[in-house]
Order: structure tokens, then sequence, then C-alpha cells
């Protein structure tokens, strides 16, 4: 027995409204099935990418990432308004927890800063001190980087390699200032203490430059152990893939979003305030700034591995400088507490990109304002133009290029 | 926008200086100039139009800060002060502009259209200020909780065991 109605043949008005129908629900299915294929992914504040607290909130469509929205301010201490209550001299460690792989040049920006505000002029050895202390910084800042990009990426051995070269540095740091990361070592007027003379009570003339004389053998141990690094990493097609060609961004791009450092001169930006925009001696030390213009997370790598070999040059030739004033010239001056009413900024290439303290001062023996512009801040701001049309495992290597430092960020 | 790069010669800032000068005479005033540095007070009315030109005529890329200064109760004012680097026609410049804003209108044009740089930096200002930045895509707390009602660097603001 058959049914009439699955053997009836529909009539050609019922067909065209069923196509109809059909077509509709085709096309609402679709507008609904992409929206619900984009999906707000939450990375962090404790996540082993992060390095820090911070979260990452990525849209994801699929395997690829559309939108992104940064998410700071765990860290937020009011560090600006603090430091309205303290006296000058205070702020100086204070301006050390500004960033703790990098704590000198933040110090330094801020006695740079205080000095500029008084009109004074610094003596000349203190000034080669601080380009030491400041490459000393930015060597081990780069390393801590290059441990941490090892890690995201899956190479263990980088980390382990890189800290045990950062150990250098670190004990160089130690025996200039006592410290480790949390330096407290430029003063307003100069440094706390000479270089010569450091652990050393031996007669012999020679022996007072000791730490100068072991500044100068990291050097050479290092441009060789780097050369190991950089085998260990750009041979390995794994750790070079992952990085080349993703996080791509025009030169105009990045510097429109006010990206500054190696991940500008990663992307073609030529410039470097220690070359464009001299402070303290470093128009008179002699080095490259290196600009590739590819633009992707390999050109920002290989901008901070040549910075690495730059910085050892511009420490021997400042410890030569330094060797030529020798043990008598003045390295520290006295200044008075007041600071004259006026507006002072003064910027400084930071490890991490530009940085700079804007400082209003009212003639009393404590700050009026004191900003401070962080370059990681502006860098992760621009997370959204770095990660769109990557993929989600991308994500680690390309905002391991910014290298995250969190207390400058909330400061 | 000329992108040509040139290497740093003397006398750049009086020629900035002139230029600004000229083009927006009355409204703005160069109040000094040091190497490298141009320094100028900016009206209200024409703060957007000065960044645009500086942007788009003297190739200014890059805006380091937007900076908020409260000038207390007896001035009755604030200040946004903004930096501007150059990296190309007027490599190693900054220009430092600054703008009052009276307490009673404490509203500014954004500038984050023409740098993308300066979004966050508003939204800083915003939120620990109070000083409205007219047609920002995203005006919303950054550092501080959502809950803050208040704007905590402002100088009526008092931090504990202030003087």
């Amino acid at each position: 027995m058959t049914d009439e109605k699955n053997t009836q043949i529909p009539d050609a008005q019922a067909i065209a409204e069923g196509a109809e129908v059909t077509k509709q629900m085709v096309e609402d299915y679709k507008a609904n099935a992409i929206d619900m294929d984009k999906m707000w992914i939450t990375m962090g504040p404790q996540h082993p990418f992060s390095h820090g607290l911070w979260t990452l909130k990525i849209c994801a469509d699929g395997e690829i990432v559309t939108d992104a929205d940064p998410i700071v301010g765990y860290l937020h201490r009011g560090w600006e308004k603090e430091v309205e209550n303290r006296t000058y001299p205070k702020i100086i460690p204070m301006a050390d927890r500004l960033c703790y792989a990098a704590s000198m040049t933040y110090t330094h920006l801020y006695c740079m800063t205080c000095e500029k505000a008084l009109g004074i002029d610094i003596p000349e050895k203190t000034k080669y001190i601080r380009i030491v202390a400041d490459e000393i910084n930015r060597l081990q800042s780069h390393l801590m980087w290059m441990a941490a990009v090892g890690t995201d990426l899956g190479n263990y051995t980088a980390f382990l390699w890189c800290s045990r070269e950062r150990e250098y540095w670190m004990d160089m740091n130690v025996r200039l200032c006592g410290a480790r990361s949390t330096t407290n070592y430029p003063r307003i007027g100069g440094v706390r203490n000479d270089v010569f003379d450091i652990d050393c009570d031996l007669p012999n003339e020679e022996d007072h430059s000791r730490f100068m004389r072991d500044l100068i053998r990291c050097c050479d141990h290092f441009d060789k152990a780097l050369w190991d690094i950089i085998y260990l990493i750009d041979n390995n097609s794994t750790f070079v893939s992952r990085m080349v060609g993703n996080g791509i961004i025009t030169r105009e791009q990045c510097a429109n979003l006010g990206i500054t450092g190696p991940a500008a001169r990663g992307t073609g930006v030529d410039y470097d305030a220690r070359r464009d925009d001299p402070y303290d001696n470093y128009d008179k030390v002699d080095f490259d700034v290196p600009v590739i213009k590819t633009g992707d997370s390999y050109s920002r790598y290989m901008v901070r591995v040549e910075e690495m070999f730059q910085s050892t040059r511009i420490i021997r030739q400042a410890v030569q400088k330094i060797k030529a004033l020798g043990r008598n010239a003045p390295y520290r001056l006295k200044v008075p507490a007041n600071i004259p009413a006026g507006r002072t900024f003064c910027k400084l290439e930071d490890p991490r990109g530009e940085s700079m303290m804007y400082l209003v001062s009212d003639g009393t023996d404590r700050p009026y304002r004191l900003k401070v512009r962080s370059p990681i801040f502006v860098n992760v701001s621009s997370s959204k133009a770095l990660l769109e049309g990557c993929r989600i495992a991308d994500v680690p290597v390309i905002m391991a290029m910014i290298d995250m430092c969190l207390g400058e960020t909330d400061r | 926008m000329d992108l040509t790069v040139r290497e740093y010669q003397e006398g750049w800032e009086s020629e900035i200086k002139s230029k600004l000068e000229s083009q927006f005479s009355g409204k703005l005033t160069v109040t000094k100039t040091e190497t490298r540095r141009v320094y100028a007070q900016v009206d209200r009315s024409v703060s957007k139009a000065v960044c645009q030109y500086l942007h788009d005529e003297l190739s200014f890329e890059h805006c380091a800060t937007v900076i908020g200064v409260d000038l207390g109760e007896a001035e009755q004012k604030m200040q946004v002060v903004y930096h501007i680097d150059n990296y190309t026609l007027y490599k190693g410049v900054v220009v430092e502009l600054t703008v009052d804003v009276p307490y009673d209108d404490l509203h500014i044009e954004t500038v984050s259209d023409i740098w993308g740089g300066a979004n966050w930096h508003e939204r800083e200002t915003w939120e620990l200020f109070g000083i409205v930045f007219d047609n920002h895509p995203r005006l919303e707390r950054l550092l501080t909780p959502d809950t803050y009602e208040f704007f905590p660097f402002r100088k009526s603001y008092k931090l504990r065991g202030s003087q």
C-alpha cells in the first residue's frame, strides 16, 4: 500500500516557497554559526606566557585571532602619586622598583631628570660609569628575555644557558653596587661609589681597577658564549619557524602605535635615543644601531641579539675612558635638596624601549608631579595590531617579543 | 607625510618654532627652545589642529606621552602635556605641547585617531585625573578597579601622611 502524500508531486509554487525558506535557513545558520565560532579566550593573569600578572583576552575565530584586548593594572601601586609624598633622594630606591629586570635605567633616568632640573653637569667619569651600569643592565635584561623566550618556545636549554650567562652580569652588578636586581646605585649628582677600589684593600696600584679588569673578562667570555646560544637557537628549525613570518606590522603602523625600542627597530624604525638624542656620554662612544625592516618576531629577536654585542662594545670603550680619567677624578657632586620650580623632561633608551620622566617641581624638596612613560605600557596596548590574523599557538611567541615587565607597565 | 630621513642640524628648533607660530598665530606660543626640544603653550581650541599639523606636515610620527597635571585649587585648572617625537624629517626632535584645561570644563579633544599610541595614555589620564577626552573610542578604566568613583591623582585626593 502506498502513501498518497509521499507520491504526490508538489506544484511549482510550493517548490519555490520551500527553496526560499531553505535558503533563509541556511543564511541564518551561517550568520549564527560564524558568531558561534568566535570565542573570547582569556589568557592570564596566571599563565605561563604572561611573565607577570596581566591578562590577554583574545577573540578567536577557529584557530585565527581576530581581536585582542590586554588587561593590565594588577600591579598598580600609584607610584606617581606616592612619590609626591617623598623627598627627592628617597625616590631613588622607589625608581628601582619600576622595573626589576633593568632597574638601573630607571634610577639613572630619575637622577638625570633631577640633575637637568637643577641645571648641574655631572662629572665626566660618572657619565661613563652610568653607561657601564646601564649596559650591564641591558645585557642582563636581554638575557632574561632570551631565557623567557626559550621556555615559551619549548627550548629549555636556551633558558638554562641564558640564565648561566646572566649570572656573570649579575655578579658584576653585585660587585658594583652590592645588589642583584634592585641596585639603588645612581645618585642625584653622581653615583653611590666609584668603580675603583671595589672589594680591594691591596697596596698594588693595578689591583685598584680589578672590577674593570673582570668586566672586560666578562665581555670577552660573553662574546663567545653568546654565539653558542645563537647557534643553539638559530640552528633549530622548530625554534626559527615559530618566529619567522608572524606578528608582522609595518614601519608606519609601528611608529603610529607608539611601539619603541628593539620591537620598533625590528620593524624598520631607525631610531635609538642613545644615538639620535644622546644623553650622558653616549655620543662619545662608538656603536651601531641594528635595524631590520622585516617586521616579524624573528627580526625583533635578531635586533636584541645584535644589541647585546653592541653593549659589550660600549662597555669596553667606557672602561677605557674611565681608566684614562683615573682614580682621582670626582664621581659625585653635592646637590641641593630643593629643586627650583619648573618643568623638566628627560628620556632614555631602556632595554625595552623609550622611557621618559616628566618632572613638575615647585621649589620644595618634593616633586609636585612626576610622570613616568613606560615603553611596555604602550607596546602592550598595540597587541591587537600585532596579533590580528595570527594563530593561537603564535600568541606566546609574538607577545614574548614585547618583553613584558609589569612593574613599569602598571606603576 | 614626508618620510625622508635627515640627520640633526642646528636651527631645526627655530624652523619648527616659526612654522608653528605662523600657522597658529595667537593660539600657540613657543615658550622655550633647546637642542632638539621645542616647548609650546597651546590654546585648547586648536590643540587637535596643532597635533594634526605636526603629524601631517612636519612628519611627527610618534606620540610619546599624554600627561595630566593638576595645578590645584589656587589655579583652578589642569594641564595636558603632549610629547611628540620625530623619526625622520626632524630626527630626534621632541615637541612638548602644554594645554590648559579649566576645572569647570575638563574636556579636550582626543588625538588617539592621529596617533594610536596616545590611546592608552588618554585613558590613563582620564581615569587618574578625570580629564575627559572627547571622541575617544573607549574611555574606560585601565589601571584602577572599575568600582572607583574618584580620581586618585588629583591634588584634592590626599595621601595618608602627606604634608
